[in-house]
């Protein structure tokens, strides 16, 4: 007969953190085998966004492509725009002038403090903080109310283009925008009086999630991630692209490698973009907004092309066609965008389509670390891993 | 640090693997053959002077009647300390389609790797966990390639799921509030 | 008893009636029922993509969604509106059925942005060309992504769907 104790068996239970849940940010699918409160293993399931981003690409024109890039890391869209545009410039051996330098890198730290603040409301209603949401969500429409007043659009942009960028700033936004860059360090304060010595976030985030420095290196890592655990490379100080060479910032950098770590980085890297905004409007220069020197790759100015007959044939063919006469060749380009480190390879064939558009997103890296952080931790804190890589799964699965 | 150093490293090391060497706008690809990719990368990594330790990106390439091998794996490999990029190809051919993989040089290499083999067919030997990413465990075909269509009605093609999913919805209409 | 049965109610709107003496009024079982529904809608949360953000954006501090009784449900099971917002994957086709087939009567459903309506630019292999293959949607909401202006009337046009059904809490629908 057998005992009671050889009677009870336990077996590991496998739950599904679906594609429908609301803390995981977007359709991300965890298959999770717990052990009473203990994951042991972790298997993530993305691709419920795939939309064949890179196929599309293929078939369109170097400049009709720019727009599917807004969809990819859609918090903080001006970004992947402004990493599209500065690979098919380097393809083509082109520049953008110097005031549309200083625009884009404006915009780029725009869209880092919206992604951030973003990051930031949905990291901590996940862990349980509300309020930091709700006041987040206050800010940040702020930065989409300036987003409409520069580009007409609040959330997918689709500012610079290929040898610059769309239209020149007006006085009046870059008078809003100085009016932001004063107020916005108080409410940066605001967000860390509530949670930075907070005893149930610390224990939440202390400890949770470790990533050494050698281990980051390995698996690819880029970004916040990756500073997080004290590894100083920064895309902006690297392989200074648009005007980073020209203002003046600091790289925060982590020392444990836990969550806690990344918080604070990601924080003190909102102080560092609004340093770098009010950089860039006191040392904007004067000039045109679209690069004037390479007529077969980018568009002509609206006022030429209703009164010169060569402007509106360039315009016609370019739309149409697309850059006829670019080189054939390849080239790997890569920016400093919010989430980490956003690569884009083109292989161009001498059409006006590329041959080979290749996304390196930093979301998927960081989405294939997971089951290093949860296996061993509780299910606890699988939320605040979650939270703390900061994928967007647009960008992940494109 | 020049990426043409680091090229000439690799060439005296291992001369009879790289096929041609290209250059655009300053950066350089060095074409390889397959066989030994894993050694040379693992060479790439561990030497004390090059120690190209971040594997930024690898992704596949199919030239489609524009070549012979048709397809290629790319390596994007960086060096912190140096600060340089080099690119890596290795041609695969259509009807041997397979290649090391690289995860035990680079951990970051896993779901690249898989990426790779969701879209475009290309077997990578030695990988702990070769199975579908971005689409569905039983999608039939290779996306990616240039001879698969584009639009979204894929005929014959479809699939199975989303034809189940399509006759269930057809099968409900019935219990719904008219 | 003198006055006549005319003059003790006091009509407020079609249909609806007030007698101030007895503090009742008296309205048909379909306006009262519709009042219910359209006052507190329960939606899934449901967000796949960019649209998903704005509906965010809509239920947080700025444009707030509580002020219309609308309330974001973890669960389908206590929800009565599912919104689709963001693009339909091939993929995440039978997850969204299975969600859709969670939930009880009555349910609307509404699809926000191009994608959820008709594919937008993504005519892909991977893609789905609008949830309306495979479910039966209530309101379309255009736009990549549509502002949070146009999502509330989006919703108040569900509202007003929902105001004029006659019959739905019957057996007789």
């Amino acid at each position: 007969m057998p005992t009671q104790k050889e009677k009870l068996r336990k077996k590991e239970l496998t739950i599904n953190m679906g594609p429908q849940h609301p803390a995981t940010h977007g359709v991300l699918r965890l298959e999770l085998d717990i052990d009473g409160e203990t994951v042991v293993k972790c298997t993530p399931h993305v691709g419920y966004l795939h939309r064949g981003t890179e196929k599309l690409g293929e078939n369109r024109t170097y400049l009709s492509a720019l727009p599917l890039t807004d969809r990819l890391d859609y918090i903080s869209s001006m970004a992947n725009n402004v990493g599209y545009c500065l690979a098919v410039e380097r393809l083509f051996g082109i520049a953008a002038p110097e005031r549309a330098k200083f625009i884009r890198t404006l915009a780029s730290e725009m869209s880092r403090i919206s992604s951030h603040l973003l990051w930031l409301g949905t990291h901590a209603l996940d862990i349980g903080a509300m309020t930091v949401f709700l006041y987040a969500f206050k800010e940040r429409e702020w930065i989409l109310d300036l987003f409409e007043m520069l580009t007409g659009a609040r959330l997918t942009v689709t500012y610079p283009r290929i040898g610059g960028v769309r239209n020149d700033v007006s006085e009046e936004f870059l008078s809003s925008l100085y009016k932001f860059t004063e107020e916005f360090p108080k409410n940066i304060l605001e967000y860390e009086t509530l949670i930075d010595q907070n005893r149930i976030w610390l224990q939440r985030t202390k400890n949770i999630g470790i990533i050494t420095a050698d281990e980051a290196i390995n698996w690819g890592l880029t970004g916040p991630m990756l500073r997080g655990s004290g590894v100083d490379y920064d895309l902006r100080k690297y392989c200074p692209y648009d005007a980073y060479d020209q203002v003046e910032f600091d790289v925060p950098l982590g020392k444990n490698g836990d969550t806690y770590d990344r918080y604070r980085c990601r924080m003190e890297e909102m102080r560092q973009s609004i340093r770098i905004i009010r950089q860039c409007i006191e040392k904007l220069p004067q000039g045109p907004v679209m690069s004037p020197d390479a007529p077969k790759l980018t568009l002509p100015a609206k006022e030429r092309i209703l009164k010169d007959m060569e402007a509106m044939i360039q315009h016609f063919v370019l739309i149409s066609k697309g850059p006829i006469s670019a080189p054939i060749g390849e080239f790997y380009s890569a920016i400093e965008a919010s989430k980490g480190e956003l690569g884009f390879y083109f292989i161009s064939d001498g059409t006006g389509k590329p041959y080979r558009m290749r996304l390196r997103s930093p979301s998927f890296i960081h989405a294939s670390i997971l089951p290093k952080l949860c296996e061993g931790s509780l299910v606890a804190d699988v939320i605040a891993n979650i939270g703390t890589i900061d994928i967007v799964l647009g960008e992940c699965d494109r | 640090m020049n990426p043409k150093d680091a090229v000439e490293k690799i060439r005296e090391r291992f001369p009879e693997e790289i096929r041609e060497i290209k250059e655009h706008n300053g950066q350089i690809s060095v074409i390889i053959r397959r066989d030994r990719v894993s050694d040379i990368l693992k060479y790439l990594h561990s030497d004390p002077f090059l120690k190209f330790d971040l594997l930024k990106d690898l992704c596949g390439v199919d030239y489609y009647k524009k070549k012979d091998p048709r397809f290629e794996v790319v390596y994007h490999i960086y060096s912190l300390q140096n600060r340089c990029l080099l690119r890596l190809r290795a041609e695969v051919p259509e009807d041997d389609c397979w290649i090391q993989s690289v995860s035990d040089v680079y951990a970051g290499a896993n779901w690249p790797e898989r990426e790779c083999y969701d879209l475009f067919g290309i077997v990578f030997k030695g990988h702990p966990d070769l199975r579908r990413v971005l689409l569905p465990d039983d999608w039939e075909g290779y996306p990616l390639r240039k001879d698969y269509p584009l639009q979204s009605d894929l005929g014959e093609r479809e699939w199975q799921g989303y034809l189940d999913v399509i006759e269930l919805a057809k099968k409900n209409m019935e219990f719904e509030t008219k | 008893m003198d006055q006549k049965p005319d003059e003790c109610v006091i009509k407020i709107d079609e249909g609806i009636k007030l007698i101030p003496g007895a503090n009742a009024v008296v309205a048909s079982i379909d306006k009262l029922v519709n009042w219910g529904r359209t006052s507190s809608m329960w939606p899934a949360v449901f967000g796949t993509a960019c649209c998903a953000i704005e509906m965010m954006t809509t239920g947080a501090s700025h444009y707030d969604l509580d002020r219309f009784g609308i309330i974001f449900r973890a669960s389908p099971r206590q929800a009565d509106v599912m919104i689709i917002s963001g693009t339909v994957t091939k993929k995440m086709a039978p997850v969204m059925r299975r969600v859709y087939d969670q939930m009880a009567e009555p349910r609307y459903v509404i699809a926000m942005g191009s994608c959820a309506c008709t594919g937008n630019v993504y005519n892909t292999y991977s893609t789905a060309q609008g949830c309306d293959n495979f479910l039966p949607v209530d309101v379309y909401i255009p736009g990549c992504p549509p502002r949070p202006e146009a999502f509330i009337e989006g919703l108040m046009k569900l509202q007003e769907k929902i105001r004029n059904e006659h019959l739905r809490w019957s057996r007789w629908r």
